[in-house]
């Protein structure tokens, strides 16, 4: 809604003279877009106060969250020193969780902007020359699509062994297909258009017109499709770390502490589901933004 | 057929026929009287592919077009949906490749020996029917016309200069559209900025594909008024394919009939449109609405829909839906032939010794 107001005064100002003005236009709009979307505000800040407290862990926490104490063990939230309690190791539940959020959220985007390098030029690729080279690079796309992500991911870090590196690499593997797939089908659909093919009759080369005309009109979707993926990125993490092929204790990881203390739930919920309600609000707000930078970024609203 | 001569444009502000007093072109190289394009043989079969990724037919979009486009001229395109315009469009960009067939621009071959085709889409471009689709929703205006001449080598600052003159040459104002999208325009200053960009590479051959076809009437007739003065300016060649039989009336200086992949006429437009020779030509004009209420069209001119493409009737192509087909028609195919002066058509009613009998009474009257 707020876009075609946006849109209507943009085109009733008369623009001053000629002067540069590069895409950046764009970007600037789709930014205007998210902070008038409140729901996409929270989540910027939510994701903003996790993503810096998670950066300046070392300064904020207030304790180590490695040290233990057998007789603080489990601590309610709200105990004194202990805000937000203790584990079933006596550390800290607020420094880990702070500490954890490193690991969490560097294991949930990372792999996705990797996998988005990678499955982008590959699907941009494939729809932009199509036929054969399509074919070929379609079809190696669909064996790993074939796998159920999850299954994917154990599988790999199974065979490549236990580790955060490995682990990244495996989630890396998983998320190619699916962004391979949406980056495909976005460029068939812009080649096909006429400004390509006007493009084409200038006489330009193809990966001048990939890079001026296709990548402009693909990045959006795709990005929008990837910014989606963080979320799932951090569960499948957590699963990892949970089922003990991900980070290994005693690392803080959000993942690895909601298995730790699962064993906990009946002698103090509340510690015990902190961890979760963490990947919760992360993945959700991760989500939610997505969903706004989509509708921010449909040139046509 | 009176009603033709009531249906004259009402516009008449400029006159296409007039005689060339311009200045030589520097670019020209085979004089005047030299096509600027010759296309021969233009073939384009697209397969049809099953689901295992075999082929299974071929549609015969175009099949053996001969034609040539006279220095200057403007080339009406015309024919019903699928008779392959558009396609005949994209095989002279070289947008799709013919399957066989030669494109001469002005007596250069292109590849082999001849010009590149760099060179051929320097001198000959494009304007879509879509506006909207033919430009780059997060390109301005001026992104999109600099674009190309970037292609071409030009510098950025002196490419920003020419789209500023390619968009006032089109009557857009730089200081007010220069920066805008697509979204920001409206459909006919849309259409003129791919006008725009269609002439920023100063090309002598402009293919128009149903440019103004999207256009409500009054902003075609600007458009139209817009593409004739830069005709005269910028010294072009247009091709104009369009179903607007009026507007190709209004605007060609020749017509080219198509049906089913195959040129069927070919004449100067007032041959055409008063003294038709093919029956589909007839047929096709003789749907036309007249401005007189009085003059209703009763009976349907032609009946059916074309034939399929995949397999096109033997002989003839039209002789399925023609009144005058007869059995030489579906043995014999009709070649494009000369019946009068700079005049072909491809019907074995009017070329005499063709063995149709209506061919053989005009040949006994002369």
């Amino acid at each position: 809604m707020s876009a075609t107001v946006e849109t209507g005064n943009v085109a009733s100002t008369p623009r001053a003279a000629p002067k540069r003005r590069k895409t950046g236009g764009f970007w600037r709009r789709v930014a205007r877009h998210v902070m008038r979307d409140k729901l996409a505000l929270v989540c910027t800040v939510v994701l903003a106060l996790i993503a810096l407290s998670a950066i300046f862990a070392p300064w904020v926490a207030p304790a180590d969250p490695y040290k233990t104490s057998m007789i603080r063990r489990l601590l309610p939230p709200l105990s004194p020193n202990y805000i937000l309690g203790t584990d079933e190791l006596g550390r800290d539940m607020l420094s880990r969780l702070l500490y954890g959020g490193r690991v969490s959220l560097a294991m949930g985007i990372s792999p996705v902007i990797l996998a988005t390098l990678i499955g982008g030029a590959l699907g941009v690729t494939a729809g932009y020359f199509g036929r054969h080279v399509n074919m070929a690079i379609m079809r190696v796309v669909d064996v790993f699509y074939a796998f159920p992500s999850v299954l994917l991911a154990v599988a790999m870090a199974g065979v490549l062994g236990a580790g955060i590196f490995n682990s990244l690499i495996s989630l890396t593997l998983v998320f190619i297909p699916p962004i391979a797939r949406v980056a495909e089908a976005v460029t068939t659909q812009v080649r096909n258009q006429d400004y390509v093919e006007a493009a084409r009759a200038t006489g330009a080369s193809a990966p001048r017109i990939i890079v001026q005309h296709v990548l402009a009109n693909v990045t959006g979707p795709i990005l929008t499709y990837a910014s989606s993926l963080v979320s799932i990125a951090i569960i499948i993490s957590s699963g990892l770390s949970f089922l003990g092929l991900g980070a290994a204790p005693p690392i803080a990881d959000w993942g690895l502490m909601l298995n730790t203390l699962r064993q906990a739930i009946y002698v103090a919920p509340i510690n015990a589901v902190l961890p979760g309600a963490m990947i919760f609000a992360a993945s959700v707000s991760f989500n939610l933004l997505s969903d706004s930078l989509r509708t921010a970024m449909d040139v046509r609203a | 057929m009176t009603d033709i001569d009531n249906r004259e444009p009402v516009s008449r502000d400029f006159d296409l026929r007039e005689p060339d007093t311009r200045e030589p072109d520097s670019r020209d190289r085979g004089g005047p009287r030299q096509p600027i394009l010759s296309v021969r043989g233009l073939r384009k079969y697209f397969p049809l592919r099953g689901p295992l990724g075999t082929i299974n037919a071929h549609v015969q979009a175009v099949d053996g077009v001969n034609f040539d486009v006279m220095k200057g001229e403007t080339l009406g395109v015309v024919g019903e949906s699928g008779c392959g315009k558009s396609t005949t469009a994209r095989l002279l960009m070289r947008l799709i490749e013919p399957d066989a067939g030669s494109i001469v621009l002005d007596g250069d071959p292109i590849g082999h020996g001849g010009i590149t085709l760099r060179e051929l889409r320097r001198n000959m471009q494009m304007v879509f029917q879509d506006s909207y689709a033919s430009l780059n929703p997060r390109h301005t205006a001026t992104e999109e016309i600099t674009f190309g001449l970037r292609v071409h080598g030009m510098s950025s600052a002196k490419a920003r200069d020419q789209a500023l003159a390619s968009l006032r040459l089109v009557g857009l104002d730089p200081t007010v559209f220069a920066d805008r999208y697509p979204h920001e325009m409206s459909g006919g200053q849309r259409q003129r900025v791919n006008v725009a960009r269609g002439i920023a590479l100063n090309p002598r051959v402009l293919i128009l594909d149903e440019s103004v076809s999207a256009l409500d009437k009054s902003v075609q007739a600007q458009v139209l008024n817009l593409l004739a003065d830069l005709k005269e300016r910028l010294n072009l060649t247009y091709v104009f394919i369009s179903h607007d039989l009026n507007v190709v009336h209004h605007v060609s200086d020749r017509v080219l009939v198509m049906y089913l992949g195959k040129v069927v006429e070919l004449g100067p437009v007032d041959r055409i449109y008063r003294a038709a020779a093919h029956p589909y030509t007839r047929a096709l004009f003789a749907s036309r609405l007249s401005m007189n209420p009085a003059v209703r069209v009763g009976a349907v001119p032609l009946a059916g829909d074309p034939p399929n493409p995949v397999r096109p009737p033997s002989g003839c192509r039209f002789r399925t839906r023609c009144t005058m087909a007869e059995a030489v028609c579906a043995v014999v195919e009709p070649v494009l032939s000369d019946i009068a002066d700079a005049h072909q058509a491809a019907c074995h009613a009017v070329i005499p010794g063709s063995g149709h009998s209506q061919a053989e009474a005009i040949a006994r009257a002369a």
